[in-house]
């Protein structure tokens, strides 16, 4: 593999990069295009792995590890914690809102590309040096060597940098509690004197057949009540509707009851 | 000794700015400390004189430098004052008639209770007037003018709560404000033309300006000689400045403010010899002013303002003979310091009269006074004789010299201007002799007529915590006033023969004005001769038509002249119909332009941008993705450019 | 195969991002395009570090990945703060500079 990243590309590596590069494309577009962030997430993942493997390829030993540990393992993971912690509103339709802006982007985007490959194409690089005399020493030996000479001022500015967005997020994340939580007792007190609920809120499910907390429970003509499921899932949209399901069920069982009442029924009569 | 001549300004400045400063706790003590400190001006001017009498009569100038006011690139405003015979003569008037008056305050201003402001604003009047009369240049020139203006309207206007007096206030100060302008354009383009302002090296360079350019210097001097000393067109602030209390009118007339165009047109005297189409214009100037005064004042009954007419017509005198050149500057001063002791003499008695007679100025209720008022008789009788020219008294010599003058002009210019000359001084006697006839002899009409007259507003509202409605009891002046003016009537009296015989004046001021002697086409005994007969003409008509037949108490209904010269001849009315109307107009216009085509050009500008920024606000719709679209499309932009370079 | 082909890929990938950044509103989804074009830069260094024979280039990659990481964490806990706030992480909901 030294050999292969030096002074030519091998087949092999021409093979790897034009089924890999397909599907990193590929990635890229799902990233961009998915409904849902999750989806768009995982997608940007596989993409960034993709690129971990030819970072590799290049000679970029440690580039290539870490891009698949910090980036793939730990950034990508930090997206999906919020990815959680956000959830998927109602604004994440791909239904575009500003006039003309999806028409500019794709203007720009396809110009932008087309003025670039352009620029790449006419520059002349025929002929590449090729990373073997440079990983001679060994690849991280080599990083290591320059980042404490050379760069040696970028990379501990690098460690303030990394420190001060560490406080800075948890400046911004962190709140203060202003006021002392309230206990049960004052919060049904509130609840009477309100008087806009007084009893506590309905718990969700429908029949003891589901008990899940997204499921709302139904009210007596059939409906669900949105009152049963948490606040939040609520502000999510994310209540399953199951009233029209359980009708059904019902009047399955109420079928199948008739069904067994006749075939028992008749049983009975036979004998 | 020179050093003495800034103490001349700053004493009555000090004493300005003491009175008008101190406050309250200087009303007992504040008309002496104005008093003293116009005397030391007055000693010092003496001494200074006394100082150039002993020098040789080329080496009579005495110039002070205090510093550089205004040193900027070639710009350079000295505070510098230069004093030569002419300056001495205008000092030694200035101040010592200023004195004179100053204690006639004392004893007329006595129950005013703003008696220390008046007397602060009469020492600032002293300063303005001395610092504009030895300033070596035309710059500081100008300040004493503005300060002379400025003192006058405060002077003026001192009884601010009758709106009469604070009209004229405003009236006189606007009238000069035109004046003023003159002066301020004449400085511009001496600046423009010598690079300089200083009196000597403007005067000296004559030469080298174009005539048009002195022609314009010239008559924009004579702009502001019109305007500061009530000459025609700007003379109409004059008849009304009489609102002011009487020793201000005599101020004005006799020693300050109306000299100063006579000595600017004096000073710049060599300019004007090399402008003979603006030194034409001074001359038609005086001759229609000294004519115009005269008329005015035939025709006014007010005694404050029938003098008035006659300042006009004596400063008239003064500016023709000004305009002569050469061969009649040195009268102008002559006649100029003459007037200062006859005129100041006849306002102090004016005063004095009207004192007595509970403030009444209208002749028409005057009448026989001469045997309660003796001092103040005899005092106006010799003021009255110097006026009008008797011979051997102060205007005989003055006003003869003029005349004489004018008809040294030669050819038509001289007969008219000589004949405009002898006209006036028929007219002179004509109403000179019927204010004395009106005031002093006759019929005493004031015994039944206690209030005054309803027409006839009276001039000085002290008279309403006098007694206003009570029959006046005619009674002479305390001394304070009759002093000062019997020392005028000396003056009056002797000032004339002193100067004249032996031309002592002429030899005194020949080095600064110089001096020709003119080929006059009628002989100098026909022209005394003349001004005689003239004088016996005038002064008789007006006996026979007041000594002889009684004076109505209303005045009749007139001629048509007479009507106009009431009304100052219409000027008031020309300058409302032409000034007033036209610049109603010209305003009105000039806010339709302004309403339609600036606003419209200006309001136009602000909708347009109004329209287009509207227009770009839509790009401004606050969504983050759209300014990352105009980011994007930069930095393709961005990447076109750098290829199209790479590529050329 | 000339390692310009990386270069290609770069370019595209890097154009795909900017135009994810420009059409979703999610501003989870935004971050991750930048993310995208950011790996693409990165990409394109390492690329370049094997065309000039040394290791600058991915010196700088690797400053890119720190840096990424920084901006990463304090991007998150904005759009964490601005949910909690907004109720919303929609970049099009952020617009008080409307008129």
């Amino acid at each position: 593999m030294r050999e292969l990243a030096a002074y030519t590309t091998s087949t092999g590596e021409a093979i790897q990069f034009w089924v890999l590069a397909v599907f990193a494309v590929l990635g890229a577009l799902s990233t961009i295009l998915m409904r849902k962030a999750v989806h768009s997430a995982l997608c940007l993942a596989g993409t960034m792995i993709i690129l971990a493997v030819f970072y590799l390829a290049n000679g970029a030993y440690f580039l290539g590890i870490v891009q698949i540990v910090v980036y793939t393992g730990a950034i990508m993971m930090l997206f999906l914690f919020v990815v959680m912690l956000v959830g998927v509103t109602a604004a994440d339709s791909l239904k575009e809102t500003i006039k003309g802006q999806r028409w500019l982007a794709a203007l720009c985007g396809v110009g932008f590309g087309v003025l670039l490959i352009a620029g790449i194409a006419n520059a002349s690089l025929k002929d590449f040096a090729g990373t073997g005399k440079a990983n001679a020493g060994g690849n991280v030996e080599g990083l290591a060597a320059l980042i404490f000479t050379k760069y040696v001022f970028a990379f501990e500015i690098t460690g303030a940098l990394l420190i001060t967005a560490a406080v800075g997020a948890m400046v911004l994340t962190h709140r203060e509690r202003t006021e002392r939580a309230k206990t049960q007792r004052e919060l049904s007190e509130q609840r009477v004197r309100e008087g806009r609920h007084v009893p506590p809120l309905p718990a969700p499910g429908v029949y003891a057949r589901h008990n899940a907390v997204d499921i709302a429970g139904l009210l007596p003509d059939g409906s669900p009540s949105e009152l049963t499921v948490n606040k939040t899932l609520r502000a999510r949209g994310q209540i399953r509707d199951v009233s029209q399901e359980a009708v059904n069920d019902l009047k399955a069982l109420e079928q199948r009851s008739a069904d067994r009442l006749e075939r028992a029924g008749t049983e009975e009569a036979s004998k | 000794m020179q050093n003495l001549i800034a103490l001349l300004v700053a004493a009555p400045l000090l004493g300005a700015a003491v009175l008008l400063c101190g406050g309250r706790r200087l009303d007992r003590s504040g008309h002496l400390i104005g008093t003293l400190l116009a005397a030391v001006s007055f000693v010092i001017g003496v001494v200074l004189f006394s100082d150039l009498l002993g020098r040789g009569a080329d080496d009579r100038t005495l110039n002070q430098h205090l510093f550089s006011w205004v040193p900027v690139g070639g710009f350079r405003a000295d505070i510098a004052f230069q004093l030569d015979q002419l300056s001495m003569t205008f000092v030694l008037l200035i101040s010592g008639v200023g004195t004179l008056i100053h204690i006639y305050s004392i004893g007329y201003m006595e129950h005013d209770e703003r008696r220390r402001r008046f007397f602060g604003y009469l020492n600032l009047f002293l300063a303005a007037m001395l610092l504009l009369v030895l300033a070596d240049n035309y710059l500081l020139l100008y300040v004493g003018w503005e300060g002379v203006g400025l003192a006058s309207y405060l002077l003026i206007g001192f009884w601010q709560h009758k709106p009469s007096a604070a009209t004229a206030a405003k009236k006189a100060f606007l009238v000069n404000r035109v004046g003023d302008l003159g002066l301020s354009i004449a400085i511009m383009l001496m600046f423009t033309t010598f690079g300089t302002f200083a009196f000597g090296p403007v005067l000296h360079s004559v030469g080298d300006a174009g005539e048009g350019r002195l022609t314009a210097i010239g008559l924009m001097l004579l702009l502001a000689a019109c305007g500061k000393s009530a000459q025609v067109p700007l003379q109409s602030w004059l008849g009304d400045a009489m609102e002011g209390p009487t020793p201000v009118s005599a101020l004005i007339h006799a020693a300050t403010m109306v000299t100063a165009g006579v000595y600017l047109i004096t000073r710049s005297g060599a300019l004007f010899n090399a402008a003979p189409t603006a030194q034409l214009a001074v001359t038609v100037v005086g001759a229609v002013t000294l004519l115009f005064g005269a008329i005015v004042g035939c025709a006014k009954d007010d005694i404050k303002k029938a003098l008035a007419g006659s300042t006009m017509s004596q400063i008239g005198y003064m500016v023709l003979a000004a305009g002569l050149g050469p061969i009649g500057y040195v009268f102008a001063i002559m006649h100029l310091v003459t007037h200062g002791f006859f005129k100041a003499g006849l306002f102090l008695g004016a005063g004095s009269v009207m004192h007595g007679m509970n403030d009444e100025v209208d002749m028409r209720r005057y009448g026989g006074l001469r045997k309660h008022m003796p001092v103040t008789f005899v005092t106006f009788g010799l003021g009255y004789l110097a006026i009008i020219g008797f011979p051997g008294l102060s205007g005989f010599f003055s006003k003869d010299k003029i005349i004489e003058a004018a008809f040294a002009k030669g050819g038509t210019e001289g007969w008219v201007l000589g004949g405009a000359a002898l006209l006036g001084a028929a007219i002179t006697a004509y109403y000179m002799t019927r204010v004395m006839i009106m005031t002093f002899f006759g019929a005493e009409r004031w015994r039944n007529a206690a209030t005054t007259s309803p027409d006839e507003p009276s001039a000085e509202p002290a008279a309403e915590h006098r007694g206003e409605h009570a029959e006046p009891h005619p009674h002479e002046s305390p001394r304070s006033m009759t002093i000062p003016m019997i020392v005028l009537a000396f003056g009056s009296v002797f000032a004339g023969a002193f100067f004249g015989i032996g031309d002592r004046f002429l030899r005194w001021l020949e080095p600064v004005t110089g001096h020709q002697e003119g080929n006059s086409p009628v002989g100098a005994a026909t022209v005394t001769i003349a001004t005689m007969v003239l004088l016996v003409v005038g002064a008789g008509i007006a006996y026979l038509q007041y000594g002889r037949r009684p004076v109505p108490a209303v005045a009749p209904r007139g001629s048509l002249l007479t009507r106009a010269a009431r009304r100052d001849l219409l000027q008031d009315d020309f300058n409302h119909v032409v000034l007033v109307r036209g610049g109603e107009h010209l305003t009105r216009s000039l806010v339709y332009v302004d309403h339609t085509l600036v606003d419209g050009v200006v309001n136009g500008t602000a909708a347009s941008f109004g329209g287009l920024s509207g227009r770009l606000r839509r790009l401004q719709n606050g969504y983050a993705r759209s300014y990352a679209v105009s980011m994007f499309g930069g930095a393709a932009l961005i990447v076109a450019a750098t290829l199209l370079m790479r590529a050329v | 195969m000339n390692p310009v082909y990386y270069l290609y890929l770069a370019a595209l990938l890097f154009t795909i991002g900017a135009t994810g950044v420009l059409i979703r509103r999610n501003a989870i989804v935004v971050f991750m395009c930048v993310e995208l074009m950011l790996n693409a830069c990165n990409l394109a260094f390492v690329a370049f570090s094997r065309l000039h024979g040394n290791l600058d280039g991915q010196i700088i990659a690797f400053f890119t990945m720190v840096v990424a990481a920084a901006e990463v964490v304090v991007g998150l806990a904005i759009i964490v703060s601005l949910f909690r706030s907004r109720h919303s992480a929609s970049v099009d909901d952020a617009s008080l500079m409307k008129l």
